[in-house]
């Protein structure tokens, strides 16, 4: 047996079904979530601001509001799904079955980004009730959001690993994510920043994901595209590498 | 029994020491050699912290041993541990499922992550074998914890593995419950699956084990067949409460391995082998006593057990 695509598999629809269980909490709640968001900002605000980049502001505030939820969901969703086991011990089978990092990583990585995407489709949906808008490049879009769930869902992956207490577990996306969302250019352009702190902004990894969403959708950015594709595709490069590593060492997961 | 029979595991030189996080260097496994054979229940007995535990999660991937090697069905564990690993099964020592999931479901998604396709009728019977048929349904949280076990020994199942590990598979389990444990410990032996299993209840090994490895501090101090090492080690003790008190032994008497009390009051014999001769010995013994009238009033005969064989070894090793 070199590579045991059953086993991948069933990890894969294991976590789905995960998700189903818990569907109230990992599909409702952030769409709940991002529908308040629409409201407040892009219905009832909106209506009072300039349009950004000629983009009328309840719909600039989309991809941002769309990576906000993307990045919390996939990272936690991932990260619980591998800690959990860890926790209770239920990992024992997992370790002792003929998965490995490739298997493993297609299971739960796979299963988080599917998630990711349908989170992502259900919240553009949700947006079509509060505001007009339109993808100008529909397939860039799907791809990035795949892209970037993906990557999330690896650094969750890792970050399930690390922690050792439910409290690292949660203290990264909300000490770390979602600040950098918030100030990553979700509500306003760089470009409108004043000096330095348009520079500053840039020093934002985050903000390059914005960006390159953003720019799938209306065609416009505050950085290259290629910039943003080149920046996530290195992360997740780099997120792998680290998995590859924690399998090789047994990191955390063998004794 | 006499013929040899197919190593399905070999362990050699295999030594674990944990890094200063748990305690500076401490040896879990110290040079453990071991062969299993095909078709055999294999107890590995020790006291707690032995290394049981640290041995099977060398062989099944859960630990990662410091040096040495370990073959199974051929295939060296370090190269070729997908295919290995396919073919054995575990059952571990706690109690940990996934409490949400349900019976059925639990134990399919163990046999699709061995490899195998989807097979409903196989989960069924495995299902059936550990009466958890009518429970298929239910979420693993309501079982009883004796029915939690068996869900885990039913999800080790499902990839219908030709080596079993069971680690303490009656541990904290009711006298009732144990003995159903071993009828289907049993039945799965029938079947020809090789079954490991550790424990420290010794009246366990004794009753299910074709051969007992001991293990203590790391080291496995012995492994032989239950009978060998019973007859090996194994006495037979009677205490023969006479009614008079006995100034010497008379010579035929004394040719037994017999030891007058001080009183004179007791007989103490202790010999035999485990096999048995012991308590045929004593009977002789009795007759003799009666053909030289010598009468007593009472015989208390006491064959070793296992346990005592192995309290005794242990103890040696501490003593040591």
């Amino acid at each position: 047996m070199s590579f045991n695509l059953r086993g991948a598999w069933s990890i894969y629809q294991r976590e789905l079904m995960r998700a189903m269980r818990t569907a109230f909490q990992s599909i409702l709640s952030p769409v709940l979530t991002t529908s308040l968001y629409f409201i407040v900002f892009g219905t009832v605000i909106g209506a009072r601001m300039e349009p950004v980049d000629g983009v009328p502001y309840g719909a600039f505030i989309i991809p941002g509001l769309l990576m906000l939820t993307l990045l919390g969901e996939t990272t936690s969703n991932s990260s619980f799904g591998i800690y959990m086991p860890r926790f209770t011990g239920t990992i024992y089978e997992l370790l002792s079955a003929p998965v490995g990092v490739a298997e493993t990583l297609i299971g739960f990585v796979g299963a988080a980004a599917t998630k990711g995407l349908i989170l992502a489709t259900i919240i553009l949906g949700t947006a079509t009730f509060f505001v007009d808008y339109q993808i100008a490049h529909p397939v860039f879009a799907v791809g990035y959001i795949m892209l970037v769930a993906a990557s999330f869902s690896l650094f969750g992956f890792i970050l399930g690993i690390w922690a050792d207490s439910f409290e690292k577990l949660g203290i990264i996306p909300i000490l770390i994510l979602t600040p950098l969302t918030f100030l990553g250019g979700t509500f306003y352009s760089i470009d409108e920043l004043p000096q330095p702190w348009d520079m500053i902004a840039l020093a934002n990894p985050i903000a390059f994901l914005v960006s390159g969403l953003r720019w799938t959708f209306y065609g416009t950015s505050d950085v290259s595209i290629w910039l943003s594709l080149g920046l996530t595709l290195g992360f997740l490069a780099f997120c792998t590498a680290v998995i590859a590593f924690i399998f090789k060492t047994g990191w955390r997961l063998r004794e | 029994m006499a013929e040899v029979s197919e190593i399905i595991l070999k362990i050699e030189g295999l030594n674990k020491v944990y890094s200063a996080a748990k305690g500076p260097g401490v040896k879990a496994l110290d040079g453990v050699d071991l062969d299993i054979r095909k078709g055999e229940i294999f107890a590995l007995l020790g006291p707690n912290g032995a290394g049981k535990t640290t041995l099977i999660g060398a062989v099944c991937g859960l630990v990662r041993p410091t040096d040495g090697t370990i073959t199974a069905f051929g295939h060296d564990l370090a190269r070729s541990w997908r295919s290995a690993r396919a073919r054995i099964g575990l059952v571990p020592q706690e109690l940990s499922t996934d409490m949400f999931e349900t019976v059925e479901r639990a134990v399919s998604y163990s046999r699709g992550l061995f490899g195998h396709p989807p097979d409903k009728a196989r989960i069924g019977e495995i299902l059936k074998s550990l009466s958890l048929y009518e429970k298929r349904s239910s979420q693993i949280r309501e079982l009883s914890g004796g029915m939690k076990r068996r869900v885990l020994i039913a999800k080790a199942l499902a990839h219908e593995p030709e080596l079993l590990f069971l680690d303490e598979p009656t541990a904290g389990v009711d006298v009732e419950l144990r003995k159903e444990m071993w009828e289907q410990i049993g039945a799965l032996r029938d079947r020809g699956t090789t079954i490991i299993l550790t424990t420290h209840y010794i009246e366990e090994a004794e009753l299910m084990a074709d051969r007992v490895g001991i293990i203590r501090g790391g080291r496995i101090l012995m492994v032989d067949d239950k009978e060998a090492i019973m007859q090996r080690l194994g006495t037979t003790e009677a205490v023969i409460q006479l009614t008079s008190p006995l100034k010497a032994l008379p010579e035929t008497i004394a040719a037994f391995p017999v030891a007058l009390s001080e009183d004179g009051m007791e007989l103490c014999y202790r010999g035999g082998d485990g096999s048995g001769s012991g308590s045929e010995e004593v009977a002789a013994l009795t007759k003799a006593l009666i053909a030289f009238g010598i009468d007593y009033r009472g015989i208390d005969v006491h064959d070793s057990s296992l346990e005592d064989i192995f309290v005794d070894l242990v103890n040696e090793e501490e003593a040591a």
